[in-house]
């Protein structure tokens, strides 16, 4: 099925909705990996919006990317109590490791902030990190 | 033989499913059930066999636990004593209940709350609600009972609860624990709510960094939907922006906006979401409602001190040896809460700062130790309980650099719709990198300009760029519309406050100014 049939699908699937909007961009981030132009183009028709209004509200939200990651990508938590037991130091450590394998990004909390730090893949979570267990963990993808 | 591990996010990180999947092949007529988490987050992945508990449980202790002769075994778990000095009232089913069984929510007294309220209609539920002094958990320590009667008295031809599931405050994570430990719970909360004020529609703004919250509230919504009706909840998921915590600008978010934060008036309790009348209200503050109802608002209000009512779920979380959800009245004191409850800090160095009430909040240094938690008292000192988070740093920690993360956080996160909050937190940064280096020994080339009358025209010393800072987050307390803005000046001066040493604030500088 090629994009555009599929971003219909998408944007029928939640018809009915108050505010569709969100819940729309999320299943195209999940499913493209990011929202490009020409997605954003097609919703503003698709939902009597201006490209400029659908762009605002992509812009907005740091979960939407305007081009897809090449590699998997790997949320390392750098808020507080991640930073309190050791987070920065392995962010930093871990950088060089992860390279070519995954991107890694900040994410600013995961709500398992007593066994940081922590990670999260996906949907998978991973607690209590040091560097050997995140090279492996990266080295698995 | 009857075996529980949790299913928790927290559980299943630290690998309670490998742990679960040994025990169902080593003990195959063992009864296995996946419960919510007891809490005690050092301990996880927590087996519990029978009644005693064994953790933090690998897949070689499995053998082990299984024969009785591991030394991870620490007796009974509900006599152990984090668990048994709690006061559980939101969390009473937590570690015992499987989360998405209507079986087990049923035999603790599930339902009661909304039977109740099905019985005594709107005026007395909002009554009893008011009379609990129940405030919401979400921070403002707003009283819940008010605003629903604000709700309840307005004119529209829709009304809505929305609970804000979208707290991201580094810390916390009781919110998470109970949209995944007992998410009907949260869900008769809103009912209650929507009976009381005559709204049939509910939306749960859940953050998206908590996929397996959403997965159990979605499933619990569908299992539960023929109790509750006609009342219906949808779950909506955010998109990665801490901002969307504030409850306008959640509401802006919910109808498919940039979510930017709104001026109020008017109240959301007027005019919410759609234009239409809203209760937005804290995941712990639905959730604490069934209890007012089944046990009436005394049964609560006997619990707390001062203006501050109940229990609060407080989560001990950053370096700390037992860190966790720890439930109980308000007034015990940050220090029994830190030292006794919390063992202290786990690397076992001092401990330097205390960050109370997420990323917002307050450095707290060990002489604030006899704080009690209460709403006025951190207030008082400069303070914030916020959600209850309680975020604790070892000596180690440069309060220059967290308050430079202050900073930074804000301005990532930062809506943009306010001036103080948008450029204050970059210049922030900026003043308090030039402070890590020292001062700037020479004028800034646009200071310098002609045009640039008041400016000046030499460098700043260290004492000179710290009263700027000061300065500007007087201008960011009091100019932001919200509190992201509003409050991110508490951990940046409390730092400069507590730990001076650590912004280069020799004492010779000081005499340089003189
Ligand atoms: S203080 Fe910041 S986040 Fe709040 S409204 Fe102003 S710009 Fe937006
Ligand atoms: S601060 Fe890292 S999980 Fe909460």
């Amino acid at each position: 099925m090629d994009k555009t049939a599929r971003l219909d699908e998408i944007v029928a699937a939640h018809a009915g909705r108050d505010g569709p909007l969100l819940p729309i961009l999320n299943d195209i981030q999940a499913e493209f990996g990011c929202v490009d132009e020409a997605a954003k183009r097609h919703l503003a028709a698709a939902l009597n919006l201006s490209r400029a209004e659908v762009h605002g509200v992509v812009s907005f939200y740091h979960d939407f990317k305007s081009v897809p990651s090449k590699l998997p990508v790997l949320k390392l938590c750098r808020a507080e109590a991640c930073q309190a037991r050791g987070g920065e130091a392995l962010a930093a450590d871990i950088a060089a490791a992860a390279k070519e394998k995954c991107e890694i990004e900040a994410v600013y909390c995961l709500g398992l902030c007593s066994v940081g730090p922590n990670a999260m893949i996906g949907q998978d979570v991973h607690a209590r990190l040091d560097v050997q267990k995140l090279t492996r963990l990266i080295e698995s993808l | 033989m009857r075996i529980a591990i949790s299913d928790d996010a927290l559980a299943l990180a630290c690998g309670a499913d490998a742990v679960a999947e040994a025990i169902a092949k080593a003990a195959p007529d063992a009864e296995i059930m996946r419960v919510s988490s007891w809490g005690m987050s050092w301990l996880e992945p927590l087996v519990e066999v029978d009644g005693i508990g064994y953790g933090p449980a690998t897949v070689s202790d499995v053998a082990a636990i299984l024969d009785g002769s591991s030394s991870l075994n620490i007796g009974k778990i509900a006599d152990y004593p984090f668990i048994a000095r709690q006061q559980r009232l939101t969390f009473a089913r937590a570690g015992i209940t499987q989360p998405l069984d209507l079986e087990d929510y049923q035999a603790t007294g599930g339902w009661l709350g909304l039977a109740q309220a099905r019985e005594i209609g709107p005026d007395a539920i909002i009554e009893t609600v008011t009379g609990s002094g129940l405030r919401g958990r979400g921070g403002a320590g707003f009283p819940a009972g008010i605003k629903w009667k604000t709700v309840a008295g307005a004119d529209g031809p829709q009304k809505y609860i929305v609970c804000n599931a979208d707290e991201g405050d580094s810390g916390t994570f009781a919110d998470r624990m109970l949209m995944e430990g007992d998410p009907y719970c949260l869900i008769e909360g809103m009912a209650i709510a929507g009976l009381a004020v005559g709204a049939d529609k509910g939306f749960i703004y859940a953050r998206s960094e908590y996929p397996h919250a959403i997965a159990k509230l979605n499933a619990a919504i569908l299992v539960s939907a023929h109790i509750v009706a006609p009342f219906e909840i949808e779950v909506r998921v955010g998109a990665g922006a801490y901002v969307c915590g504030e409850e306008t600008s959640l509401l802006e978010s919910l109808e498919g906006k940039r979510g930017e934060v709104r001026a109020k008036p008017p109240l959301p309790a007027l005019e919410g979401l759609f234009g239409m009348p809203t209760v937005v209200n804290n995941v712990l503050t639905l959730a604490a409602v069934p209890y007012i109802l089944a046990n009436g608002a005394k049964a609560y209000a006997d619990y707390g001190m001062g203006r501050s009512r109940g229990t609060m779920p407080i989560q001990l979380a950053g370096n700390i040896k037992h860190g966790g959800l720890f439930e109980t009245a308000f007034g015990i004191t940050l220090g029994e809460l830190v030292n006794d409850i919390g063992c202290g800090t786990e690397s076992g160095r001092p401990v330097k700062a205390v960050q109370v009430g997420g990323p917002l909040g307050a450095y707290h240094p060990a002489s604030d130790f006899h704080l009690p938690f209460d709403y006025e008292a951190f207030t008082a000192a400069d303070g914030l309980i916020g959600h209850g988070g309680i975020v604790v740093f070892d000596e180690s920690v440069d309060m220059l650099s967290q308050a430079r993360f202050a900073m930074e956080f804000c301005a990532v996160e930062s809506c943009g719709k306010c001036t103080p909050c948008r450029l204050g937190s970059v210049r922030g940064m900026e003043v308090l990198d030039r402070i890590k280096a020292g001062g700037r020994a020479t004028a800034d080339p646009i200071e310098s300009l002609p045009q640039m009358h008041n400016a000046p025209k030499q460098g700043r010393s260290v004492d000179e760029e710290l009263s700027l800072v000061t300065d500007l987050c007087e201008t960011m307390k009091f100019g932001s519309l919200c509190a992201l803005g509003g409050f991110t000046p508490y951990p940046v001066m409390s730092a400069i406050k507590h730990w001076p040493e650590d912004f280069g604030k020799a004492a010779d500088m000081v005499k340089d100014k003189s």
